[in-house]
């Protein structure tokens, strides 16, 4: 539990310190602990639905590793040297799930609980403000896409996937890329109206699934379209992946953290500013 | 316009069986004439997003390679996969209108007790229901024809019967799924498992992105039962012309005997849980 809970909580606290100079006095009491307690519980006999959301990319690697991998080969990896299809894919799923899951987190359940479930209103007539709120939300969809990420870490190496002690960072940056989609899925949230947005998400989320080089190198496409591609935060996310996880390590990729850094902290400024809009209207 | 065109009047007369079941997928038409935007993601942008991915990225990257050809029978990958994804997308449209729109019926908007107030029946109402999963299915899939038509996917006029076989199968799936949602009282987790346990390895494991037989032996199994591969299974025949009449036959009853006895099924839960 301390190897999840020890990044998850991290960023966040540094995070808070920001917002305490960002947000209004009293949008912030330092309790947002409180609303993961409450996350633990209420979850507590909803273990079928994270079960289920662990075993989504592992159908996937599954599938596609040894049935779509038959068809290809081997790819060159991160440093040109050749790698299995299924060794290609499993990070690039791995980054597809941190951020699937971030995002699910942070639109669906937050907005179902702000519109519907009348959650927060409760919430705030305690001494928690619309930031605390926020931050536990982060925090909990970070705990939940750590374990997540954990577990399919464990099984990529189980499948013998995990070939350098890289790796182990694997990890931590999956819950980077995990708050960064969090924190820009919130600011999002603030500017829902009502569920047809949210094919909106779904237009954004799916076609970079599909097209951040998760399934198949860059190399596929005309040089016009790469451009478009590495612009898109999932392909950075897969990139930093998929040098963790085959040990091919460079300079470079401080690049792609630094990526993820900034959206963070874009994301964390605009919901910051467009909290009290949300909860207290 | 003259007032009668605004005022629906009362014959008098209960509907027939059959029409009954038309004034079930009226109810749904009128709908979705209104809102009918909603859904262009779903179930237009989401087949084509794979179609691109798959068929035109990833099919790039396997084009002419010997276990690509081996895996197609020697076709393009695109024209292979395009078939099994009018499939896939009947499937995943059925599974979704089966879902949460029958649980709202009974639940949320309360619609089906609305209609079964009249002289409709419970179960005319299941039955509407899947007939007009079968009318959606049926239009996004030609509205995807036209689309991987515009790709190159389209090889022969055979792409019209794959259509039906896409629909045979979205009911397919449709009806058991509608009869399970019957059975529901809250959606819990229970459309999260199904979506994550059925439906997701159903499109994974059916034949859509490679050949079954690529999985290891064990896995096969999963593939007989589900609709989805027999649905495939068909559909390609058809688009690449490689019918085997026998195997098509029990391909087409197996989905036949799971829609009726899916639609059974529901049209008895429907009964019961509007008919206390």
């Amino acid at each position: 539990m301390t190897a999840v809970d020890e990044p998850a909580t991290t960023p966040a606290a540094s995070s808070a310190a920001l917002l305490r100079l960002l947000v209004p006095a009293g949008s912030y009491a330092g309790r947002s602990h409180a609303l993961l307690i409450r996350s633990a519980t209420a979850s507590r006999r909803a273990w079928l639905a994270f079960v289920s959301g662990f075993s989504e990319p592992v159908f996937y690697l599954f599938a596609m590793g040894q049935g779509l991998g038959s068809m290809v080969g081997t790819l060159p990896g991160p440093d040109g040297a050749p790698i299995s299809y299924a060794a290609f894919i499993a990070p690039g799923l791995l980054a597809a799930s941190a951020m699937n899951g971030a995002v699910f987190d942070s639109t669906f359940n937050v907005f179902f609980k702000l519109k519907y479930g009348r959650i927060y209103d409760a919430m705030l007539a305690t001494p928690l403000g619309p930031v605390d709120i926020a931050l536990g939300e982060i925090g909990w969809a970070l705990i939940r896409g750590g374990l997540y990420a954990l577990g399919f870490l464990a099984v990529m190496g189980g499948f013998g996937l995990l070939v350098s002690p890289w790796a182990l960072l694997a990890l931590p940056a999956a819950l980077l890329v995990a708050f960064a989609f969090a924190a820009v899925g919130m600011a999002a949230t603030s500017y829902m109206r009502s569920w047809q947005d949210f094919d909106l998400v779904t237009l954004v989320v799916l076609p970079m699934f599909l097209f951040s080089t998760t399934f198949y190198p860059l190399s596929v496409y005309p040089r016009w379209l790469q451009i478009v591609v590495e612009c898109l935060p999932l392909y950075h996310a897969v990139e930093l992946m998929r040098g963790l996880t085959t040990g091919a390590v460079h300079a470079g990729m401080l690049g792609h953290l630094a990526y993820f850094v900034v959206m963070t902290a874009v994301g964390l400024v605009v919901a910051a500013r467009r909290l009290d809009a949300l909860l207290l209207r | 316009m003259s007032a009668p065109d605004l005022v629906a009047r009362s014959t008098g007369r209960a509907p027939g069986a059959v029409r009954g079941v038309l004034l079930v997928v009226e109810h749904a038409w009128v709908w979705y004439r209104r809102n009918w935007r909603a859904t262009v993601v779903s179930s237009v942008l989401q087949p084509l997003l794979f179609l691109l991915a798959f068929g035109i990225g990833f099919g790039s990257l396997v084009q002419g390679g010997a276990g690509t050809a081996a895996a197609t029978g020697g076709v393009g990958y695109l024209v292979w996969l395009a078939p099994a994804l009018l499939a896939v997308s009947a499937v995943q449209t059925a599974a979704f209108e089966s879902s949460y729109p029958v649980l709202s019926g009974f639940k949320w908007q309360r619609h089906y007790h609305g209609m079964t107030a009249g002289p409709v029946s419970p179960a005319q109402v299941a039955l509407g229901h899947l007939a007009w999963v079968a009318i959606k299915t049926a239009g996004s899939g030609a509205v995807y024809i036209g689309v991987i038509a515009v790709f190159g996917g389209v090889e022969s006029a055979g792409i019209v019967v794959s259509l039906f076989a896409a629909v045979l199968t979205g009911v397919a799936m449709a009806a058991p799924v509608t009869a399970f949602s019957a059975t529901l009282e809250s959606e819990g987790a229970a459309f999260s498992v199904l979506f994550r346990f059925v439906v997701i390895p159903m499109t994974l494991f059916s034949g859509t992105f490679f050949p079954v037989d690529r999985l290891p032996d064990w896995v096969q199994p999963v593939a007989w039962v589900s609709p989805l591969w027999h649905g495939t299974e068909v559909a390609r025949a058809a688009a690449l012309d490689r019918w085997q009449p026998l195997a098509a036959l029990g391909h087409i009853a197996y989905l036949l005997v799971l829609v009726v006895l899916g639609a059974a099924l529901a049209a008895r839960l429907y009964t019961r849980r509007l008919q206390p």
